[in-house]
């Protein structure tokens, strides 16, 4: 077995021992399990990015088994890295290890650690398993796993109702993109006969393969077009895309480390490497890439616009989360892959610094998540407030930290793609960018700033235990720089042959030209952004209530996420269930109760009845039917 | 008027029809019941035995000393049956024997 093998079956084993040892190993056993698997994985990890992202180590790929032989149809487990793996791998397995280590902290209370280490260990191990994967059929299987580990996770308190209802939405919600994610894998095999990414790309990439596809009322459909948009389903319901978002708000139910590791970090950036893994398929069709584009930037300014009203603070950063995994899409729209995964890598690190942080506080707050009810805990938590600066910063693109490169690379990419959807893109990003910056200072300045709003929970807050802390100063660390360090992934072909771009399509490229104004205007946002907050939320601290009570429609409307969750339940869960009791009243009692088993009984029955009315009892009745039957016999035959 | 094979079937079939009426009609007694089954067994016999004479074969009599016998055995097991019935039950009215009735 290879050190790269275990890099994916070391959080396996860790997540075994704990789950099924725990009574044996104890609890403080089973943490160490998962924390050492961890740690393995993620120096592995480290080892395998030196040789392949910093060195220059040629792609790495294993078989490690055969999986499926069926005729035509064979699949292996294999494991493959390259620049893209290599860049999830640092990113799952670096900040998995670091919120395990979180939530010993962070879970120090709860009776239930060691289920919840061994599910965090097994979400590690699936989304490992998708990012090496080097066939569709393994991608789906790690995609399937994290979506179990999400279940699992964010239904974690399972005796809170709210968090098992949340946890059925995560599921049933991820149901609907893996439908079309399923499809997607399908339609690759009809059309290529293997699932195997090489295999894949090459005959894309010649173009041996059926173009054209018959289908009923639909007529001739390009297939590319087709698995691509059946694909990028998949990725919008993983990665909480517009339509399919509703999902994410809801499972902050879940213990915040969760929400850190698989709601911001990783989980939810599967879509993201979905589509710049299949970077060969979806350079060929112009239209899917136009759509994803589209998806991308309307959830960017819809998920930023919902995050302005906000008072939870975890929903604030899931929505958040949200938009920026929208900037991240139409980057990949609009070809910038590099950009997209540049995002991506940054991302993870602010985003879980920032739930991590917002966890201290929470932690401080004595499960307090309002932020109504915090305010001025600067001066009790400097050091949870320092970290989670660092975080807003580096979400909000100040000069020189994370976000400023990746945000701008995408804007830039955006509007250097010369295309409608390209620019409507930009300005759509460029509109989110000012709402980020005010939700995410409104968020620090509710919090930190300002009066305390509650004095009792206030004088208890208290700065979170060593454990927790670690951890948020390597992620701020890493917000800092990752960045400046990153930077060269959006240079020419750092991806190598990862990411595939069809000619012309060079976005990236032209992004270093771009007008001084568009580099700029990024930062313009940012300062606009930030003014606004602080003018809302330190000075005139009256004004986001009388403009809420002026504009009472829009503020309604915003604070419902644009009523989704209220459109859904009218078309989906209503209807679902008018049609349940529809086929329960008249399908099963009145059709299948009332004229099959139970009429079937009562016509037994009743037949019955008139036959025992022939069985008299009297011996004279029988014997007149017995001369009777004589007669009749006698007649008839003679 | 000599007496033909006509008039041992018309009598056989008298006998045998008031023994089924006998059957039929009867709502008292077991015992007639079982009186009329041997008037219709004894039809039979009739029946039997003329045959036998004016066909000329001795088969029919010797089937009839069959079908006596087993009048006897019946008769025999009918009324042991009725005894033990009449023991339980106190009576051997035919209305009141209904409990095979479903």
């Amino acid at each position: 077995m290879s050190a790269n093998q275990l890099i994916v079956l070391t959080p396996l084993m860790g997540s075994l021992v704990a789950g099924l040892l725990a009574g044996r190993i104890g609890k403080g056993g089973a943490i160490g399990a998962t924390i050492v698997g961890m740690l393995i994985s993620a120096i592995l990890s480290i080892r395998v990015f030196m040789e392949v992202a910093v060195g220059n180590a040629p792609t790495i790929q294993e078989e490690v088994f055969s999986w499926i032989v069926s005729g035509q149809f064979t699949v292996h487990f294999g494991i493959l890295i390259d620049r893209i793996t290599a860049i999830m791998l640092i990113v799952v397995s670096g900040i998995s290890t670091l919120i395990h280590i979180y939530s010993i902290g962070y879970m120090e209370e709860d009776p239930d650690q060691p289920r919840f280490f061994s599910y965090l260990s097994l979400f590690t191990f699936a989304m490992l398993t998708l990012v090496t994967a080097d066939n569709f059929l393994q991608l789906f299987f790690g995609w399937e796993g994290v979506g179990l580990a999400s279940y699992l996770l964010i239904g974690f308190w399972y005796k809170k109702e709210s968090a098992c209802n949340a946890a059925i939405k995560a599921f049933l919600v991820n149901r609907v993109g893996d439908f079309g994610f399923a499809l997607g894998i399908f339609t690759i095999f009809l059309i290529f006969g293997t699932l195997d990414y090489t295999q894949v790309f090459q005959m894309a990439a010649n173009g041996e393969f059926k173009q054209m596809m018959d289908f009923p009322l639909l007529g001739q459909v390009p297939t590319i077009t087709l698995i691509c948009l059946l694909l990028f389903i998949g990725a919008m319901g993983k990665s909480a895309q517009f339509f399919l978002h509703t999902w994410l708000p809801d499972a902050m139910e879940g213990p915040t480390p969760v929400s850190a590791l698989i709601h911001a970090a990783t989980m939810v950036t599967a879509g993201v490497f979905m589509v710049c893994r299949a970077s060969p398929l979806f350079e060929l069709s112009p239209t899917a890439l136009e759509v994803v584009t589209v998806v991308g930037a309307v959830t960017a300014l819809f998920a930023a616009s919902v995050g302005l009203v906000q008072n939870d603070i975890k929903k604030v950063i899931a929505y958040s989360t949200c938009s920026q995994l929208g900037y991240m899409f139409f980057a990949a729209g609009v070809s910038a892959y590099a950009a997209s995964m540049f995002h991506l890598m940054t991302h993870a690190f602010f985003k879980a610094l920032l739930f991590l942080s917002a966890g201290a506080v929470i932690h401080a707050m004595h499960h307090e998540q309002d932020m109504r009810r915090m305010g001025g805990l600067a001066k009790k938590i400097p050091m949870t407030y320092a970290v989670m600066m660092i975080g807003t910063l580096a979400l909000t693109g100040f000069p020189f930290l994370a976000g400023f490169y990746s945000k701008d690379a995408i804007l830039e990419s955006a509007y250097a793609a010369h295309s409608m959807v390209g620019i409507f893109a930009w300005s759509m990003g460029m509109l989110a960018a000012v709402l980020t910056t005010f939700y995410s200072f409104r968020l620090v300045f509710m919090t930190f700033h300002g009066q305390p709003a509650d004095q009792h929970t206030y004088h208890h807050a208290h700065e979170a235990p060593w454990s927790m802390r670690g951890p948020l100063v390597v992620l701020a660390v890493g917000a800092v720089f990752a960045g400046v360090v990153g930077v060269p992934m959006i240079e020419k072909q750092w991806f190598r042959e990862a990411i595939f771009l069809a000619p012309g399509h060079d976005a990236l490229e032209n992004s270093h030209h771009v007008p001084g104004w568009v580099k700029w205007l990024p930062f313009a946002a940012f300062l606009l952004g930030l003014a606004t907050a602080w003018m809302m939320y330190m000075r005139l601290t009256q004004l986001p209530g009388i403009l809420a009570e002026t504009f009472r429609r829009t503020h309604r409307f915003l604070v419902n996420a644009w009523y989704f969750d209220r459109l859904y339940d009218w078309m989906f869960v209503q209807m679902a269930k008018k049609i349940g009791e529809g086929l329960w009243r008249t399908g099963d009692e009145t059709i299948i109760d009332g004229y099959g088993v139970n009429g079937a009984a009562a016509n037994c029955a009743r037949i019955a009845g008139w036959l025992r009315s022939i069985q008299s009892g009297y011996v004279y009745h029988y014997a007149f039917v017995m001369v009777i039957g004589v007669l009749v016999l006698v007649t008839v035959y003679t | 008027m000599a007496v033909g094979l006509n008039h041992y079937l018309v009598l056989g079939a008298m006998l045998f029809t008031i023994g089924i009426l006998g059957i039929f009609l009867n709502r008292r007694n077991v015992i007639l019941i079982m009186m009329s089954i041997e008037l219709v067994l004894l039809a039979v016999n009739v029946n039997l035995v003329a045959f036998s004479r004016f066909m000329g074969h001795v088969d029919g009599q010797i089937i009839t000393f069959f079908v006596m016998t087993v009048a006897a055995a019946e008769a025999a097991i009918g009324l042991a049956i009725l005894v033990a019935f009449f023991r339980n039950r106190a009576t051997i009215d035919v209305e009141e024997i209904d409990s095979m009735k479903g």
